[in-house]
């Protein structure tokens, strides 16, 4: 007669073990969400201000302040993806105005053939069709060998090796010509590492030659509109 | 206090997490390219494992044994993102360089291991140095196979100081048209050094071993020559 209270006692003390554990791991999990969640509010405006800083001067690495009087980082077209600028998602374009007529563009590109993937770029192209300057934002080239398309990687501190690129347009390099030396072309590679260099070189040449020949169009739309170049779908 | 001391040196040398427990691969063979993503993600790691634990330790009664490892796991993950975010607020140019690294010391399976053999059975000061020790002995082996592998793949060591200390920068050591050796760089050079590092601490203990062994005798020679008399 006994035995059947026995097995209902077993079973209602497993039981209550069972919700006592489900009911402490769902503490931790309430309180240690609850404190990502937490640092995230508190950290979240000053992540955004350090990004936007860090954009700033990434732009200010390529385009001179000198050059423009606009709010620049107000006045962007959002660029749909475009084959020749390397781009599988919207990019922000930046346009740089001075006394109101137009002085360069800041437009983000990628390299899609470095030697381990994506190398993004950021350029800056005069009105007038030079090309102020290029940087690189983003690469994972092997360190101390092709990691030298980024100045600060750079071992030659006198002149990196993407300032070659700087103020040259279509009129003093062809557009055949923005190809590294070993390719036939007019720019320097380091020995041992051509691949990083050809791919900033191409990818560089090819931003160039899609904002020339959309210069006038970027320039004249509202701002903060959607620009699709429909011949350049990836 | 002698126990903390074994402790630390069972972290930094016995017990090695690069060397000797091998746990932690990816992350070590993944950034020890250069001396300076060694030392970064050595350092991140210091700080994470101290923390983590030193947070396991506190609240270890309150942990029932079933659901431990979910619930370490909570905790270690927790703490790399409020690391990850408040390094990115407070320290941002610290941020720039150590950033990548945070993320990566999730997928180090030295911190979940350290937590539940060490940390969930011990007190909180001794699994707080047990977590530093660890991490240290990580970070000087890191260090080594950085300064190796990027010596021998490119003949100059510190590469990438200057996004830590802007005035410094990478030292040539070998001449300047050194031609490089690529593989040491690529992730097989990581395998290649990393395997003569343990054959060359191997080679200090059985050095060791000897040593002691030769003493011991000695000792006893001495003493039955000795005892007669």
């Amino acid at each position: 007669m006994s035995e059947p209270i026995e097995v209902t006692q077993r079973d209602a003390g497993a039981l209550r073990i069972s919700v006592r554990t489900a009911a402490i791991m769902l503490a931790f999990t309430v309180v240690f969400t609850a404190l990502m969640a937490g640092v995230y509010v508190v950290t979240a405006p000053l992540v955004a201000a350090s990004a936007q800083k860090e954009k700033l001067a990434l732009i200010g690495e390529v385009l001179p302040s000198a050059l423009f009087d606009n709010v620049l980082l107000d006045d962007w077209i959002e660029v749909l993806p475009t084959r020749e600028l390397g781009s599988s998602g919207a990019v922000r374009l930046y346009r740089a105005r001075k006394n109101g007529e137009p002085a360069a563009l800041v437009v983000e590109a990628a390299a899609p053939d470095g030697y381990s993937g994506r190398i993004g770029l950021l350029l800056a192209v005069k009105a007038t069709g030079e090309l102020l300057a290029v940087r690189v934002t983003e690469h994972r080239e092997t360190p101390g060998l092709g990691d030298y398309i980024d100045p600060k990687k750079d071992k030659n501190k006198t002149q990196p090796w993407i300032t070659q690129f700087s103020n040259l347009g279509f009129d003093t390099v062809p557009q055949e010509g923005w190809r590294v030396k070993k390719d036939g072309g007019r720019f320097d590679q380091r020995a041992g590492a051509t691949i990083s260099a050809r791919a900033v070189t191409n990818a560089s040449g090819r931003a160039l030659a899609w904002t020339l020949k959309n210069r006038d169009k970027l320039f004249t739309l509202p701002a903060n509109s959607r620009f699709e170049d429909q011949g350049s779908k990836p | 206090m002698s126990t903390y001391k074994d402790i630390t040196w069972n972290g930094i040398w016995k017990q090695n997490t690069a060397l000797i427990q091998l746990l932690g691969m990816c992350p070590l063979l993944a950034m020890s390219n250069s001396v300076v993503n060694g030392v970064g993600l050595g350092l991140a790691t210091v700080f994470v494992m101290t923390m983590s634990n030193l947070i396991v330790s506190a609240l270890r009664s309150l942990i029932p044994y079933e659901i431990r490892i979910p619930v370490f796991i909570l905790i270690i993950a927790a703490l790399v993102t409020v690391t990850d975010l408040a390094l990115n607020a407070f320290l941002h140019d610290l941020y720039v360089v150590l950033g990548i690294f945070i993320p990566l010391i999730v997928t180090n399976c030295i911190v979940l291991a350290r937590v539940e053999a060490f940390a969930a059975k011990n007190s909180v000061i001794a699994s707080a140095i047990d977590g530093a020790a660890m991490a240290l002995g990580l970070t000087w082996a890191l260090a080594l196979l950085g300064a190796i592998r990027e010596l021998v793949g490119t003949g100059a060591l510190f590469s990438g100081i200057e996004m830590v200390i802007p005035s410094a920068h990478a030292i040539q050591i070998l001449s300047a048209d050194y031609p490089g050796f690529l593989i040491a760089i690529l992730p097989p050079g990581a395998f290649f050094f990393l395997g003569l590092l343990i054959a060359g601490r191997n080679w200090l203990d059985a050095r060791a071993n000897e040593r002691m062994r030769e003493q011991r005798i000695h000792h006893q020679v001495d003493h039955a020559t000795s005892a007669p008399a």
